[in-house]
Parts: C-alpha cells; structure tokens; sequence
C-alpha cells in the first residue's frame, strides 16, 4: 500500500452526487442511484418462488420429504425452517441470488399457511450488491402417510408377534416380567398386548421390533424360542413379499422357591450337588442351591434345555412350620456360611413342627437349613413337607439316598400380617395396557398379584428390578413407620419413585426401546 | 440547450461525434437522423461534417480538438485528411501525429485554453498539443483512471468529471482548468461521461438514457441556460460598432 511505501497520500473525502433518477444527493455507488430508485428499477426476487407446497400428515404430524420420506416437525421450530428452506435453495442457486436471512412471521396454526421472510441478496449493475426482503407462503396440504394409512385401514394390523409362554400353574413370573418389561420400556412400541392362558402375546408392526423384544426377553428369562413366518401377500411383479412373522418362547418352567430333584447328568455338570435342590433365584440363568450341603450351582438357558427337568414342588405346596430350636452348624471342614448371588445363607439345624401338628400331637422334625441366619425359635416358615407329599417324580424313585423331610425355604410373615389385614399399602405398581382373556379366573389373579406384592414386600432384591411409585391414596396412620413395630418388611419410602406425571415418569426409568 | 439523442439505437453518442466551439465532426451512420439533430442544432453557426477516421466510426474517440486545431491519429488515410483539411475553417489547423496511443480521445481532454492528458503520453506529443491547440497541457487522472478523455468532458464553462472523484482531488482539477467542476453520471449513471455527451460553450448533446436529473445537472454546471449562440455572434457585433464609431 502506498501509506506503508512511506509516500504522503492525501486524504481522498468521497463527494456527492446526485442520483440520476430523482436528483437526491448521494454517496457515489456502482449503479450510481440511490437506494430506493435502484430496488424500483430492479426487483432481485424476479424468478424465485413464492408460493410452495408443504404436504403434511394430520395423523402424526409429519411432513413428506420427496420422494418418501416423512419427518417429524413442529411448527414455529428451527427444523422446520431449515426443511422449507431446503426447498427454496436450488431456485435460488439458478438465478444467481444469496440467502442471507429467514424468519418466520406468526400464522394460524388452523390456517393451514406457512409464512416465511427472507432476505436475500444479489449482485446488479457490476458490483452493486442490493439486499432484498420478501415474503414466501408455503400451503399446507393433508395427506395421510403411509404407515398411518395403514394403520386406518387395519388397525389390528401387526407384523411380527411374540408369544411367550410358561407351563406352570401361577402366573407369578408374567408378574414379575411385566415389571421389568415397564421398567426397560421394552413393549413401547408394541401395538397390542394379550393375556392368554399359561402366558402372553406380544405383537409389533415390525419384525425388528419383535426380534429386539425376543432378546430382552433372552436376557432376563432362561428361554428356548423358534421363529416361524407366514406369507401374507406378494407383488410378483416387483418381487415384494409381505410376512407376518411369529416368535414362540418358552420360558423354562422353574421358578424361584421351586424345589427340584436333579437328575443325575444334570447334578453331575454342577459338581454332583445333591439331588434336591432349591431354587433361589432366576434371571437369564438358573440359581440351584443345595440346602443341606450349601453347595451351589448356575444353569444357563442352553444348559437348562439340554436336560430340561420339571421341579418336584412349587410354591403352592409350602407348609407353614413354626421354627422350636435353631443352631447354627460349626464345622472344621466344609463352610457353614456361603455368599451366593448376594445372599448370604448359614447352614443350621432347626427344630420344626407343622403348625397344623403343634399343639394337636408332637411330629417334630430335626431338618438341616440354609436359613439359619434367618430363623430364630419362635419364628414362623414356610417349607416343603417332603415326609407327607406324595410325590410322583422318576428321579426321585431312581434317588437311593437319604431324602430329608422339610425343606424349609423362607421366613413366614403370615401371622403378623394378619392383623394388618386391610391396610393399604404406600407404594403401587404400574401394570401393562394387556387385555385380558375373560376365561381366566379372577379372584385366582388377585390372589397370586397378593402373593406377588407380599413377595416384593419382603425381598429387597426382587425390587431391584421393579419401578415402584408413591401411592397417593395412601393414608399413614399414627402408629405406622417405616418398619413397623410388627416386624413387618416394608418398602421404605425413599426406594419409591414420585409419579408426577407420565412424561417424567419416562425420564426417570432406564428406556431400553429405540 | 442539451438535446437528447441516440446514434443507431446507441446512447454513447460521444464516441460518434465531435463538438467544439468552431466545427462539429459527425460519424456516417445508416440513417440520417444522427446528422440531421447537429444539423438543426448548429448548422448556421458551425459546419457540421461527415467523416470518419481510419475507416471507422468512432470519431469522437479518436481525435481530438478545439477552436484553434484538431490532431488525428496515425490511422487516419489520407483522403480522410484532405477532406477534413478541405471541410474546416482555415484558421482551424489540422494536424496527423504518431503516437502509440492512438485513441487520442480518450487520452486526452481538452477546451480552448487548457488540456489534461493520459500520464503516459510521449514528450512530442505534448508539444504538438501544446502547439496546434494552443494550450496548457497538465498530465492528470480522473477518481484514479488514466483515461482522462474518457471521464471527464469539459467546455470553457464547466467541467463534468467522474462520480467517484473526492472533494480533493475535484479541487485540484478545478485549479487546473480554472472552471467549475461538478461529479456526476450521464445516460442513466455511466459514469464514461465523454462517451455519453459532447459540448461546447453554448449547447450540449446526452444520450437518450440521461435523466432529467443528470440532463438539470448538465445545464447548470456547463452554464447551458443563458447561452445562445447568437448573444455571442451579438457582443462581437457590438463591439464592432462601437469600434467603427
């Protein structure tokens, strides 16, 4: 520059002229006009478009992206207005025009009108660039999209199902997985939920949905499953074959609590426990202890299958037993004590008699326990009366060893809870949109989702898993507290989740679907 | 008086013709009405010829003159010559010059008493101006172009110059010339104001595309709206008599 050359440069003043077209003096530019005279001579936003169309679905708010996609948008948001700008940019990019800014001026959201300002500029009369503002209208047109089209014209209509199934006489473990289905959101995009006998139906619109749904399932439930599908419809001419797509479950009929007597290629795997063993516990695995050795066992789903044996009893059979003396084993060898999935457990031996017995004759039972750090004299349980149950297992008669005769599996809390019979309860449960099959008996649903929220009650490891929620009808009285003076297990209050509304509800949970 | 005209549907009528205060020198077009404006404008006071130069059309840009001379470029023939020689006033001295910038039009500007040249003119050249015009040559550029002849155009009462031009450097100018300078645009804000308009001291011709504005701006600063040609022929007369009595 001729400044950093040193040379003196006299300081140039820009002078005025007069506009050529109405004679108000004005600074000098390439066109030599004035602002308003050059936007009367040139309209820059000669050859764009104005007026455009915006084809949008009433049914669930989205607007057609050509050729088929359809998006997701809101009115008045940024997403919006980059999508009709998108539209206006190859008419631009062909007259030569820039965009330089855009808003939105405020329609009726009835009116059907989308009103969009833009500022654009362009270059006229070598080298002056003029800026512009001009309005476009984009008009919104209904037409339904595909899948809501479909969904009017069928609304049963599913493409994939899932059917799960348990061959057991209680519905506890349909309880417990509806549970945690809410508590992963695992059935949100399910259409439709059935309750049919001995299990339920699933169905989904897309066989991805189904299958994402299938392996969930696979990992909080020991499960064996087939796939099947069923040609619905194909186009020969563009080779599109449509499917409904059927997965069958089944679900391993162990449960937790179940007394089984292994067979012996089964206890052999796990390292020759004895052959009766109780359940403790079922995820995607099967926890087997043995409670007279302590020794324990994990089946997997795959392992379960190859030898799949049925349980000798189930909770339906407990008897309750009053515990008359307790003593905890000490031995130099084994262990008394072991930590298996979290619990601890001690073996003891126990004195027990039937309650029906006690006090009517003098059958007393001397039984060795995993409970002993449980059980104290005086106290009430529930076990499996092997001495009186009849019994009709293959393994069992092949079984030439000692067979104990109670089995004691958990602490009762019946007596106590009698005379808090009626109370409700602090906390609730939310239950899956299922509809449910007339045929099935309802007052033996009730008492199993009894038994369910007893057994939440009292294991605090069953809840881990569950969402429970403040229940707003509950009216403390003022003796209660957070463990009543009973003894009673209860849930303490700060385990319960507030249930505001149902948008929070979702943040709060852990969302497995999408 | 500015008159408004186009020469064969073109507004820069200045690169077709030639105006100073002695004669007029006109291009051939296809039609007469080029000829017949000038004609009816000036034809009783100054001869109004017909030529062209090199062969071509652009007259006004190739020459350049005042009452006292007119210089050609090397392209001129030499029966171009003999007819210019022949059409013009005898105290009117026409001259060819070699010059590698042979557009001497747009190279140079000029009235009767002052010229402003291209910066990179020849020597000789500016002595044969100074000789055959009979005037003071300052080498110049007009808002940074070199081109004097073409953005600027001047009489013996005014100047247009260049929109662009600062304060500053008007001032100068306007020292220079010793005549009031005005920025401005013709034929709708082109700024190649010699392109668009030829003048003398009493009339001015603009492309049709001047505006009333420009065409105001014009008539002020050249001192159009007084001037008659025949108030000068009548101050001569007077002052004749005055001297025969």
């Amino acid at each position: 520059m001729a400044q950093e050359a040193g040379m003196f440069t006299v300081h140039q003043t820009i002078g005025s002229v007069l506009c050529c077209k109405c004679g108000i003096p004005m600074q000098p530019n390439a066109a030599n006009m004035c602002v308003k005279c050059l936007r009367s001579e040139v309209d820059i936003t000669e050859g764009l478009l104005k007026r455009l169309v915006l084809v949008h679905c009433p049914e669930c708010e989205s607007y057609l992206q050509p050729p088929r996609t359809w998006v997701k948008l809101q009115l008045e948001t940024r997403e919006l207005l980059t999508f009709c700008l998108k539209k206006l940019q190859k008419n631009m990019n062909v007259n030569r025009v820039k965009l330089v800014n855009a808003e939105f001026i405020w329609t009726e959201p009835h009116s059907k009108r989308v009103k969009v300002k833009v500022s654009v500029q362009k270059e006229v009369y070598n080298g002056a660039i003029l800026e512009q503002s001009y309005l476009v209208e984009y008009v919104q047109q209904d037409h339904m999209c595909e899948s809501c089209s479909r969904v009017q014209a069928n609304p049963d209509q599913w493409v994939a199902a899932v059917q799960l199934r348990q061959h057991v006489s209680h519905r506890r473990t349909f309880f417990y997985l509806e549970q945690l289905i809410l508590k992963h959101g695992a059935a949100a995009r399910s259409v439709r939920i059935k309750q049919m006998d001995h299990g339920i139906d699933f169905y989904f619109t897309k066989r991805s949905h189904g299958n994402s749904f299938l392996e969930f399932i696979g990992k909080v439930a020991p499960v064996k499953s087939r796939s099947d599908k069923q040609l619905v419809s194909h186009d020969s001419k563009s080779n599109n074959y449509n499917y409904k797509y059927t997965f069958s479950v089944e679900i391993s009929p162990i449960c937790r609590e179940d007394i089984i007597c292994l067979p012996a290629k089964a206890a052999g795997t796990l390292g020759n426990i004895g052959p009766i063993v109780i359940c403790t516990k079922v995820t995607n695995s099967i926890a087997l202890l043995d409670p007279l050795t302590l020794k324990y066992g994990f089946l997997d789903a795959d392992q379960y299958w190859r030898t799949s044996f049925k349980s000798l009893l189930t909770s339906r059979q407990l008897v309750e037993y009053i515990v008359l003396d307790i003593e905890v084993v000490s031995s130099r060898f084994g262990p008394s004590e072991v930590t298996m999935g979290g619990t601890k457990y001690v073996l003891a031996d126990a004195q027990v008699a039937r309650v029906s017995d006690f006090g009517n004759n003098d059958t007393i039972f001397f039984v060795r326990t995993h409970l002993g750090h449980l059980l104290k004299p005086g106290d009430y349980a529930l076990g499996y009366d092997l001495y009186g149950a009849n019994s009709n297992d293959f393994e069992l008669d092949k079984y030439k060893g000692h067979i104990p005769e109670v089995i004691l599996i958990k602490k009762s809390y019946e007596e106590k809870r009698q005379r808090k019979r009626g109370r409700s309860r602090p906390w609730k449960l939310k239950s899956l949109p299922m509809e449910v099959d007339d045929r099935v008996d309802q007052d033996k649903l009730n008492s199993e989702y009894e038994q369910f929220l007893k057994d939440i009650e009292e294991d605090p490891e069953l809840r881990f898993n569950i969402s429970l929620y403040r229940n707003t009808d509950y009216q403390p009285s003022e003796v209660a507290s957070v463990t009543d003076e009973l003894g009673i297990p209860s849930v303490p209050l700060d385990e319960l989740l507030a249930d505001l509304d149902l948008s929070e509800d979702e943040d709060e949970e852990d969302n497995m679907a999408e | 008086m500015a008159t408004r005209l186009k020469f064969e549907n073109s507004c820069e009528i200045g690169a077709f013709s030639k105006l100073t205060n002695a004669y007029c020198l006109v291009a051939i077009g296809g039609s007469e009405n080029f000829y017949s404006a000038f004609e009816a404008e000036l034809s009783d006071v100054i001869p109004v010829v017909k030529t062209s130069i090199g062969g071509t059309r652009i007259v006004g840009r190739l020459c350049i003159g005042n009452k006292n001379g007119l210089l050609l470029p090397h392209t001129t023939t030499d029966q171009e010559l003999q007819h210019l020689r022949n059409s013009l006033p005898d105290q009117v001295r026409v001259q060819r010059i070699e010059e590698r910038l042979s557009a001497l039009g747009n190279c140079i500007a000029c009235n009767d008493h002052v010229a402003l040249t291209h910066t990179d003119l020849d020597k000789e050249t500016e002595e044969v101006i100074a000789d055959v015009l009979g005037v003071e040559v300052f080498r110049q550029t007009v808002a940074g172009n070199i081109l004097v002849g073409s953005y600027c155009a001047f009489s013996n009462k005014g100047g247009l110059v260049h929109p662009h031009t600062s304060v500053e450097d008007l001032d100068e100018l306007s020292t220079l010339l010793q005549v009031p300078l005005v920025a401005g645009t013709v034929n709708r804000g082109s700024e190649v104001i010699a392109a668009g308009m030829v003048v003398n001291d009493w009339t001015a011709f603009c492309g049709s595309d001047t505006t009333a504005t420009e065409l105001s701006v014009i008539e002020s600063v050249f001192k159009l709206r007084e001037a008659q040609p025949s108030a000068i022929v009548d101050e001569m007369r007077k002052s004749l008599i005055e001297s025969y009595v």
